[in-house]
């Protein structure tokens, strides 16, 4: 169902929507937030202006911006998705020829206030831009050949720009997201079995290339394979950072070492601790406890959007919502794996904890999108 | 436009199927990460917790204080010696090179010693302390420590260092310490993580080397909580350690010192023991050296100076230097003999001036003879003939077998370095070391000690002190340990009070009675009259064309050509308290050379400070007064009082 086919007077207006709001979300978000504030406040040392206190700025810009997002109908930003597709790659290429480097990398662009980093914001964009190709686009033919050529290349322009700033790990995401929006669209599964062959293919031609005059990636390269499977046949070098998280999450035990106690981050053993290694603290200091309630706040996000997306009949919608839900998934998941050494370190911040402004901004407008989908939804007997 | 309804249950068909699919990957992934989390939090969490703690917490190892070493009277032999030195530490200094500056103002640097520093500071961690200097004077310490407003991060530091106050007295006995080496790590089995420290001091010479393990002490240790970067965050826990034992040595500081000052000029030896109980009270080698020096770390220059003089100052001739004892071992072929029954005391043997063995003639050093000779003359004039008949008569056997009772021959278990065993040959010894048959030439001369039987000064000593006493009196250079005494009883000797008698009784002769070979050398005061025998052990073999020519005044001989002069004694005679042995290597004659200083030291002992004159013999005094005169003697010292020896 489009939204043009159902009467918008079934859909609350004005100050009824604050009705319809879903305040538990809203509270699972904050409790996140609570914990990334906590944390920060932690790695600080206990001093709260360092980090702390600007993420709770954001996040109360960030609270704002999500219910403005949310009571602004979904129609509206159905028609804002090309739009808001295309602002984010022109901030991509300005990102090319103006933006700050910092650790190695090239991501932000100075806005004097704050420091945005477009890639945070193609994220939720790409998802947005091809819930609306796919809502535009006649059902039957989403398996077309030449239906599917438009999204991949919808996917793949940011992917290339991120890649040259470069940021292998926010590429990844960008098409995971992207094949996440486009496997709940109904592309046939034979392209998706295609895809994973090629994968599997690529990978065992790399693996089977090593010492071979063919060898088609570098030494180096092979090396960092190698510590990503066993850390510790490189223990101080690159095999250092997933050595020391794993031993600050392990050390954490069932209940932790106290608010404040970790010595692995007190100690500086961790790295990049406030950002991309903020769990680990969590989990050292917490232990298990603290780190399977944030895992459950996590899974109880991705209930709520797939319940609200599943059940919204607006085609837009509820790719939106279950798209936003697979990239935060992907987020999180992508984070914990890498310092719980299931994935190769790849620079990807615990979403609504990591300090960070953008991520954190473009997160609570994604979430905004959420609500405004939840509350705009079409309702029974409303044809 | 579309058609409505059947795309759109098309499209949540196609949503609700697909998205179904995505979120139960999707929880199964978040199951995986739940487990994952709960396998390293709760599985694995004791490991962690070891690899967490391994990783902030570092042991810092404290060094324990030495123990310290005194004399028999108590007087500080080895010492901690607080030393100063400058450490930097570069972050805490707002300019480094401005702050050297102003700190070379106060302390006298040299360059190149500064500049090291800076380029050695530049490359650590700005916050790892760098020792700038070392050993430096109270006075520049306390100056720094007066301005340290204007130098930040610079702290005077106190640390322990070894000196030996007595310097060259006890540089034989004692011995020096100094930094491990690599050299040592690689050689001694020990585990002890504090010679992991660098510059770690432990004994390498002498007592200090073979106490070793009492003086050590037991490391104590901190631990430390640090950062990735190493740096130090705070300290969880100190053990102090043990300090090493105190050890008070049996060895008296002033007649050590006047045995050294008495010997000074000459390639010599002196031991003193107490015949009653082996304490060694004096064990002297001259020349001798700083063993400050060494401690420190001796210059090239110093050391080269050391191993090139002839004199061997770093030998310690007491215990590593072994000689043909001479005519001192006279009184073990005469006690082995009398134990053997082949020839009574008042028996007599003609001495023409040589005995005719097998063609060969065995010269007495009196070229005339000495006509008849019983036992008591044949020690007082030290007849050879007499001696070549007697060892003769008892056998090569019986005499090593009365020397090595007699402590030569024997390793004397004593704290020392490189202590030498002698040699009391005898029959299967030869056999087995050059594959010959023992012949009776050699019996006659070990009968004179001369040939093969060695001997070191302190087995002489102890020669002395077992005859003196009769028992089997063993040297002991540790007194006590922590205060604890070492002392075991001696047990008697088994040599008959008669043969016993006859023997000493010829010695007193050799010191006292008209015709003695040390007469000149007697004590004159009554109640410490000396026993004594003189010894001339030669070096080289007088040619039959030197005989002839009468070429064997060793005055005309180049130093190193001259006889070796030996004195053995014991005082007083009636009641034994004191055995010396006296080696002047090179010296000529025992009689002349040796007697003298044995004398002098045998008498400073006795009295416990400088003899007074009229225990020598009215016609010497004057020569002896001024002979005191002219020693560069200590002045007394007193023990430290018991509080003061704490080791700060």
């Amino acid at each position: 169902m489009s939204y043009l086919e159902y009467r918008v007077t079934t859909v609350p207006h004005g100050l009824r929507k604050v009705l319809h709001f879903n305040w538990g979300l809203l509270l699972l978000l904050a409790a996140v937030a609570g914990f990334g504030f906590l944390m920060l406040y932690s790695v600080s040392g206990g001093n709260i202006d360092r980090w702390s206190a600007p993420q709770m700025q954001r996040f109360g810009l960030g609270l704002v911006l999500m219910m403005i997002v949310a009571f602004v109908p979904i129609w509206f930003w159905r028609n804002m998705s090309v739009l808001a597709y295309g602002v984010s790659m022109l901030l991509l290429v300005l990102v090319e020829f103006m933006g700050a480097t910092g650790m190695g990398a090239t991501r932000w662009i100075d806005l004097g206030f704050m420091r945005l980093q477009p890639s945070e914001l193609t994220k939720i964009t790409l998802v947005m831009a091809l819930a609306a190709y796919y809502d535009w686009l006649d059902i039957r033919k989403v398996s077309h050949p030449f239906q599917v050529l438009l999204p991949l290349i919808l996917i793949a322009l940011p992917m290339a720009l991120v890649l040259r700033q470069p940021d292998l790990g926010t590429a990844l995401l960008l098409a995971m997201g992207g094949g996440a929006v486009m496997w709940l669209a109904g592309v046939h599964w034979l392209y998706f079995a295609m895809v994973m062959l090629a994968g599997v293919g690529t990978v065992g031609a790399v693996m089977a290339s090593r010492g071979t005059p063919w060898q088609l990636i570098k030494d180096y390269q092979f090396r960092r394979i190698d510590t990503f499977l066993d850390p510790s046949t490189d223990p101080l070098g690159a095999g250092y950072h997933i050595t020391q998280s794993k031993i600050a999450l392990g050390s954490g035990g069932w209940t932790g070492r106290g608010f404040m106690q970790g010595t692995q981050s007190r100690l500086n053993f961790l790295p990049e601790k406030h950002t991309d290694f903020i769990f680990t603290t969590l989990a050292e200091e917490f232990g298990f406890l603290g780190g399977i309630s944030l895992l459950s706040l996590y899974a109880l996000i991705i209930l709520f959007c797939f319940a609200s997306g599943l059940r919204n009949r607006d085609r837009f919608a509820s790719l939106l919502t279950l798209g936003i839900a697979s990239a935060f998934f992907l987020f999180f998941a992508v984070n914990m794996s890498m310092v719980m050494g299931l994935a190769p370190v790849v620079g990807v911040p615990l979403p609504l904890v990591s300090f960070g402004g953008s991520a954190m901004l473009v997160l609570m407008i994604a979430f905004g999108l959420v609500q405004s989908a939840h509350i705009h939804r079409p309702r029974q007997g409303g044809r | 436009m579309r058609q409505p309804g059947k795309d759109t249950e098309e499209s949540v068909r196609r949503i609700t199927r697909r998205g179904l699919i995505l979120g139960s990957a999707q929880a199964g992934f978040i199951a995986l990460l739940a487990g994952r989390m709960r396998y390293l939090q709760v599985n694995q969490a004791d490991e962690f917790r070891l690899l967490a703690e391994d990783n902030r917490i570092r042991i810092r190892l404290l060094a324990p204080a030495r123990g310290l070493i005194f004399d028999r009277q108590g007087v500080l032999i080895a010492e901690n010696q607080q030393n100063y030195r400058i450490v930097v530490v570069r972050e805490e200094t707002d300019d480094l090179e401005a702050v050297l500056t102003r700190l070379r103002k106060l302390v006298d640097l040299d360059d190149a010693l500064v500049d090291r520093a800076i380029e050695e500071m530049r490359a650590r961690s700005p916050f790892v302390p760098y020792t700038l200097v070392d050993r430096l004077a109270w006075e520049e310490v306390a100056a720094v420590a007066v301005n340290a407003p204007s130098l930040p991060g610079i702290t005077a530091e106190v640390g322990l260092s070894r000196h030996y106050p007595l310097g060259p007295d006890f540089t034989h006995v004692v011995g020096y310490v100094g930094p491990v080496s690599d050299y040592d790590l690689g050689r001694i089995e020990d585990p002890d993580p504090l010679l992991q420290i660098p510059n770690f001091q432990i004994g390498k010479y002498g007592a200090e080397a073979r106490l070793e393990p009492l003086l050590r002490g037991k490391a104590g240790n901190r631990r430390i909580e640090v950062n990735a970067a190493g740096r130090e965050m705070r300290e969880l826990d100190r053990t102090p350690g043990t300090p090493g034992s105190d050890v008070q040595l049996t060895v008296d500081y002033a007649l050590q010192n006047f045995a050294q000052a008495r010997m000074a000029g000459e390639s010599a030896a002196a031991v003193v023991i107490d015949v009653r109980n082996g304490d060694l009270v004096a064990v002297g080698s001259a020349p001798t050296y700083d063993p400050n020096l060494f401690v420190r770390g001796i210059s090239v220059g110093d050391y080269k100076a050391l191993t090139e003089n002839k004199f061997r100052p770093l030998a310690s001739k007491p215990v590593q230097g072994i000689y043909p004892p001479g005519s001192t071992f006279k009184m073990v072929v005469a006690l082995a003999a009398l134990e053997a029954g082949v020839i009574s005391p008042g028996e007599t043997v003609w001495c023409p001036g040589f005995k005719q063995t097998s063609g060969r003639r065995f010269h007495c050093w009196k070229r005339g003879g000495h006509g008849h000779m019983n036992m008591h003359n044949s020690l007082k004039q030290s007849c050879d003939v007499y001696y070549y008949e007697v060892a003769e008569r008892v056998g090569i056997d019986r005499i090593a077998a009365m020397a090595r009772r007699l402590g030569i021959g024997t390793r004397h278990a004593l704290p020392l370095s490189g202590i030498a065993e002698g040699l009391a040959p005898d029959k299967a010894w030869k056999q087995s070391r050059h594959g010959e048959a023992w012949l009776l030439g050699d019996t006659l001369n070990v009968g004179i000690g001369q040939g093969y039987v060695l001997a070191s000064p302190l087995q002489l000593a102890v020669m002395a002190a077992r005859i003196a006493s009769g028992t089997a009196v063993a040297p002991r250079l540790v007194k006590s340990v922590d205060g604890v005494d070492t002392g075991t009883e001696a047990e008697p000797l088994g040599i008959s009070a008669a043969a016993l008698n006859a023997v000493r009784r010829g010695m007193f002769g050799v010191s006292n009675e008209v015709g003695g070979t040390a007469r000149r050398s007697r004590i004159a005061a009554a109640e410490m009259e000396m026993a004594g025998k003189t010894g001339t052990s030669q070096v080289r073999n007088i040619t039959a064309d030197e005989r002839r020519r009468g070429v064997f005044r060793n005055e005309d001989l180049p130093w190193e050509r001259r006889d070796h002069a030996l004195f053995v004694c014991f005082a007083p005679f009636e009641a034994p308290r004191y055995a010396v042995s006296v080696v002047v290597e090179h010296g000529g004659g025992g009689s002349v050379a040796a007697a003298p200083i044995a004398r002098d030291v045998l008498l400073y002992a006795l009295h416990g400070g400088l003899p007074p004159l009229e225990a020598y013999p009215a016609e010497q005094r004057r020569e002896v007064g001024e002979r005191f005169d002219a020693l560069d003697l200590r002045g007394p010292l007193k023990p430290p009082p018991t509080d003061s020896r704490s080791r700060a």
